[in-house]
């Protein structure tokens, strides 16, 4: 115990070293390059190598101590749990370890022995309490440094106890954007296609897969959904009415428009920070990529160019869109910058490379690229332009998808028994898990931005 | 002896009168020859009606004849429709381009378009490798590189429409070399 304690204070110190090391450096940086100065204060979501980070969930203190309180306390801290393991950086610890009990001791700062979480190896500790009230629920929710002794997150929530989950994920929210400096995917929604007695329709679900919800009912062909970012509109296409057109459609408010040009109106995507859209269109008898309102008027033409330009993804400024183009012979990606009009080719392996998604902090392209009927994931840094492999050796893998944060993609994949079907992976590639069992087949997902930690 | 005369007499009327009954049946028989004269008359319609019926039935086996070869015209019409709208133009992987053989099904087609003035919708669709969004641009590029040629066969552009269905309905499900060769198609169908 005593040797253990030596190696961490030893580990303690080296991590206060490399804090004030990355302090230092972040002040240089913040000289020269004022907008990446601060990215993150303890994790750098963006390392390729990042190991989990160990949290301790202790059990929340009940306050009054009645059944319905203390049953209410063990489905947050489940869906605390579940939350925080859904991240590919925090890894919960087994509660068997754990040396005390803040539910008994205390939960504020001054309550808590650190050394009790720094010898079993949590560098993070979560305390709550709750106080429960005729179906009224009070949680009171505090994140530590415990290797710093220090308070990082405190906050209390209040509201009916249906809405524990959503008060715990408003509370990963804040875990998470102490740790990465961004909001994380806790307040965020997937999209994606599943068949419903062989039609494809749209469904949307919660970031971690539950709460899965039909949009359409359009017994079609539904495809290719796309959240605006504000995640209030949802943009698919559909034959509906006989040629792909792409349904633009409020989802509190049940209003809406179709882009109905002759031909094919297919892959929407919208614009960060405004209600506007690309697609893909071929009225004029060639697929070509327009900007477009809300409603789908034209507001230019941002591709000229014979032969298959589709799939524009946006860039996270609004101000260039990548795209898959096949004017060199084979399907490769470029970049176009929307004002000046001038593209780059950013792939040159392989000979079928689509479907792109520009990562949210704007470094990166994630595509799908097919050899030899192999059909798997790749990104590609912009600047360096070399190429990483993401999914190997276990099915098709198509339709990549960035978490708001960055920190994760989702993507369909074909591993488990041949069926299309929608999982999750680190943005390394690493840690990939099915996110929702659902009868039939489900593809394209997409999934949304979230901001803040608004309702 | 006046009384033998007047028996005499009497016999004489008697005599005439039996005369009288026997010209009447003598009437009789000339009667019944005019019924031999009917049942002639009733045998000749008998054998025109059979005539009349034989004609018909050469008549009716004609018309079948000729209804059976409309049959077969049509039933040959039909097969040549059918052709049309069940044989489809196949694409290499990943292209868009005619094949010859393409091009010899797509100017029998053109032939028959020039027959039939119906219009048609040409689908292009894909095998499943490759994204769903690129299938459908390149499942379109398919179906208007077949509508492309057909125009220069000389049929009307405004009886040609194509949709894309990009690898949504493959005819085959499996993902074998020989299924993703019959899912790269053009289909055509009559509107």
């Amino acid at each position: 115990m005593n040797k253990r304690y030596c190696f961490h204070a030893m580990f303690n110190k080296i991590i206060l070293s490399a804090i004030v090391c990355f302090l230092g450096l972040s002040w240089v940086l913040f000289l020269s390059i004022p907008v990446y100065a601060r990215d993150y204060d303890y994790i750098n979501i963006s390392n390729p190598f990042l190991n989990k980070t160990p949290i301790a969930v202790t059990e929340f203190k009940a306050f009054n101590g009645h059944a319905t309180e203390v049953a209410a306390g063990k489905k947050a801290i489940d869906f605390l749990r579940q939350a925080l393991d859904f991240t590919g950086y925090l890894k919960t610890m087994n509660p068997v370890a754990f040396l005390s009990n803040p539910a008994e001791s205390g939960i504020q700062l001054g309550q808590i022995n650190f050394r009790d979480w720094t010898g079993i190896g949590a560098e993070l500790l979560v305390t709550g309490g709750i106080e429960e009230v005729n179906g009224k629920v009070k949680l009171k929710l505090r994140l530590f440094d415990t290797f710093n002794t220090k308070l990082l997150v405190g906050k209390v929530y209040t509201g009916p106890r249906s809405q524990i989950r959503k008060m715990i994920h408003l509370f990963c929210s804040e875990i998470s954007y102490k740790l990465t400096g961004k909001w994380g995917v806790f307040n965020s929604k997937i999209a994606f296609v599943s068949t419903v007695k062989g039609k494809k329709e749209i469904f949307i679900c919660d970031f971690d897969g539950k709460n899965i919800k039909q949009i359409t009912f359009h017994k079609s062909i539904c495809l290719s959904p796309a959240w605006s970012f504000d995640s209030k509109w949802l943009a698919y296409v559909s034959y509906a009415r006989g040629n792909p057109q792409i349904f633009i459609k409020n989802l509190k408010e049940k209003r809406g428009s179709i882009v109905n040009y002759k031909g094919m109106n297919i892959s929407p995507d919208w614009m960060p920070g405004q209600l506007k859209l690309v697609a893909a269109l071929s009225f004029s008898g060639d697929q070509e990529i327009y900007l477009l309102t809300l409603k789908g008027e034209i507001i230019k033409r941002v591709t000229k160019n014979w032969g298959i330009d589709v799939s524009p993804k946006f860039s996270p400024d609004g101000k260039k869109i990548v795209f898959t183009s096949k004017r060199a012979g084979t399907p490769q990606i470029y970049i176009k910058d929307i004002e000046s009009a001038r593209v780059k080719r950013i792939t040159f392996k392989g000979s079928n490379n689509t479907s792109p998604a520009w990562s949210p902090d704007g470094k990166k392209i994630a595509y799908v690229g097919i050899e030899k009927n192999n059909i798997n994931i790749f990104v590609m840094n912009i600047d360096s332009g070399m190429p990483v492999q993401l999914t190997m050796n276990a099915g098709d893998n198509e339709d990549p998808a960035w978490s708001p944060d960055g920190s994760m993609m989702t993507f369909t994949s074909t591993r488990e028994g041949g069926v299309p079907r929608i999982f999750v992976m680190n943005a390394s590639g690493s840690d990939p898990r099915r996110l929702l069992r659902l009868k039939g087949k489900q593809t394209q997902p997409d999934w949304s931005m979230s901001k803040s930690t608004e309702n | 002896m006046k009384k033998r005369v007047w028996m005499n007499l009497v016999m004489a009327i008697l005599v005439a009168g039996l005369f009288l009954t026997v010209s009447c049946a003598k009437k009789t028989i000339v009667s019944d020859a005019t019924t031999i004269e009917d049942q002639e008359k009733i045998k000749a319609e008998a054998n025109a009606k059979a005539e009349a019926e034989a004609e018909r039935i050469a008549q009716q086996n004609l018309e079948d004849q000729m209804a059976n070869e409309n049959a077969f015209k049509e039933t040959k019409a039909m097969a040549a429709k059918n052709r049309f709208e069940n044989q489809d133009i196949h694409f290499e992987y990943d292209s868009s381009d005619l094949s010859s053989m393409a091009k010899m099904v797509l100017k029998e087609k053109a032939a028959w378009l020039k027959t039939n003035y119906v219009s048609v919708t040409i689908e292009g669709h894909c095998d499943d490798r490759g994204t769903t969004e690129y299938n459908l641009a390149l499942g379109e590029r398919r179906a208007s590189t077949a509508k492309s040629y057909l125009i220069n066969l000389g049929v009307a552009a405004s009886r040609l429409d194509t949709i894309s269905y990009g690898e949504e309905q493959p005819i085959d499900q499996s993902t074998t070399e020989s299924a993703y060769r019959e899912n790269r198609r053009a289909h055509f169908t009559i509107n």
